[in-house]
């Protein structure tokens, strides 16, 4: 199944999805050293974001959040790419800096947890593998 | 979004590194935000200078920012760095450097306005600090949005900004009326006026009716309240800001204000001295009027404050503060001023359990962080100090 979006932020990225329907913080939500997600409200709290195409329907909290995106992809534990609802700026700076591919205005009810999902940001495409 | 040539090749990566990263985070807001274009900004005001605030990730990321080169191409100033302990103090001055090594003016305040960096009516600026924002549309008249630490730098370092929200005119329109049906008598009032309506309006632009600010000020808290407890960025008073003749396009929902949502507010922030450590003067940082004030007030009493008192200002009214005899007033109360910091950006809650202030901003955040907090006029605060 092929979802239309819209590109953030350049590239291509194949891995497993991991999808949080609540809005995610990553200032204080996740750890920067580890990737793992450490905020209590998260419905993905104790997952590894590392390597996955993280799913989410929008970023919430501090804009400093946008410096531990950063932060993860320099300690090797960043997702390979970002799917959200609707990019804030918190987020896409996040991901511009970090280099990791984004893509927005997807409707990300249609990808469940740990299906194969390839991104093309540059397309603005997700591609659910069947 | 419409680029020129030249934004394509800087976009492509033709001018390097610092300016390709800094390109692209203005064309992807520029995208999510709908704008038709980029325009040339006038200055810049940075926030994300605390350690507390950017942590490792922040330092990393302007370092190698300014190894691959990044300059700002406009005038830009600083946002207050925070004070800790040594180690903080380590980290905190390597951020300072960095952002000093890309051109910027290390003017460490949150009211650049009152000295190094004030815009015209009409300028089209790119500033974070929300209280800065806010005063900076509000009260000059000139045009920014609500931008963080990293836009604000990618705009400085281009030096243009994507033309969306506040840029356009038939944004700058208030969105609803409210009647302040009480008479606000001093800086404390405005902040509860802010802290109350911060909370109750969200994304709006006020418009206010029956408000006759004596300070400039007081407008200022009134600001920096609103920004802190919601996410205002614009609003308008009848008679007193510069656009507010324009500001009613439509007919608008009215709220009204009285004397009792005001008592709310002070309700809240109602510790007692002896929870207090310290009295907070200065958020957003004090004008050098406001300095003045105290000393004038401070000389009314009979003994010196227990409690120390904490001044935060720009080293521009410090230094004002220094030469027109105040500084030495303040100190002989037990008083301070403390340049080129802020306390809500600093590791507060480790030093201290209750704050007193004149501050609705700082009320909100000393509380977040756990702290107790008297909100209260100046003048009353600074006489009942034990």
């Amino acid at each position: 199944m092929k979802l239309k979006g819209r590109k953030i932020t350049k590239g291509k990225a194949k891995g497993v999805a991991l999808v949080s329907k609540k809005p995610l913080s990553f200032l204080g939500g996740v750890d920067p050293k580890t990737g793992i997600v450490k905020d209590i409200e998260s419905d993905i709290k104790g997952e590894s974001i590392k390597d996955k195409i993280l799913v989410f329907p929008r970023g919430k909290g501090s804009t400093v959040g946008s410096y531990v995106i950063y932060q993860l992809k320099k300690n090797g534990v960043a997702p390979k790419a970002i799917v959200v609802e609707e990019a804030e700026t918190i987020v896409a700076t996040g991901a511009i800096i970090a280099e990791i591919p984004m893509v927005d205005k997807v409707d990300i009810s249609k990808i469940k947890n740990g299906q194969i999902v390839e991104v093309d940001a540059d397309k603005g495409e997700v591609t659910i593998e069947e | 979004m419409y680029l020129t040539k030249e934004e394509e090749l800087i976009l492509a990566g033709e001018y390097g590194y610092a300016l390709q990263k800094a390109m692209e985070i203005l064309v992807a807001l520029g995208e999510i935000y709908n704008a038709d274009r980029l325009i040339p900004i006038k200055s810049a005001q940075v926030a994300g200078v605390s350690y507390k605030n950017i942590g490792d990730a922040g330092i990393e990321f302007l370092k190698d920012f300014v190894n691959s080169g990044a300059k700002v191409s406009v005038y830009t100033t600083l946002n207050p760095a925070g004070i800790g302990d040594e180690l903080f103090m380590e980290k905190q001055r390597e951020i300072i450097e960095l952002y000093k090594a890309m051109g910027i003016e290390v003017t460490s305040t949150c009211t650049p306005y009152y000295g190094a960096n004030l815009p015209k009516f009409g300028d089209h600026i790119a500033w974070s600090e929300s209280s800065a924002v806010i005063f900076a549309n509000s009260i000059i008249g000139a045009r920014t949005n609500r931008e963080g630490g990293p836009s604000s730098l990618a705009a400085a370092i281009v030096g243009k900004t994507p033309n969306y929200g506040l840029h356009l005119e038939e944004n700058r329109k208030a969105t609803v009326i409210v009647e302040v049906n009480t008479k606000l008598k001093d800086f404390a009032d405005y902040s509860f006026l802010g802290y109350y309506l911060g909370k109750a309006l969200k994304n709006d632009i006020p418009y206010f009716k029956n408000l006759k600010p004596e300070k400039t000020d007081y407008l200022k808290e009134l600001g920096a309240s609103m920004a802190a407890t919601g996410s205002i960025a614009l609003y308008h008073v009848e008679g007193e800001t510069p656009e507010y003749k324009h500001a009613i396009a439509d007919k608008l929902e009215r709220i009204e204000v009285d004397e009792k949502e005001l008592e709310e507010v002070k309700e809240k922030f109602n510790a007692e001295w002896g929870e207090i450590d310290a009295i907070v003067i200065g958020c957003p940082h004090a004008s050098i009027q406001e300095v003045k004030e105290v000393a004038e007030i401070l000389k009314m009493r009979e003994k010196p404050l227990k409690v120390p008192l904490l001044i935060t200002a720009s080293k521009a009214v410090k230094a004002l503060a220094d030469a027109l005899g105040y500084s030495e007033i303040i100190e002989r109360y037990n008083g301070k001023i403390i340049a080129d910091s802020c306390l809500i950006v600093s590791p507060v809650e480790k030093w201290y359990r209750g704050i007193a202030t004149n501050s609705g901003k700082a009320s909100f955040y000393f509380s977040s962080a756990g702290l107790k907090v008297r909100l209260e006029n100046t003048e009353k605060l600074l006489l009942d100090a034990p």
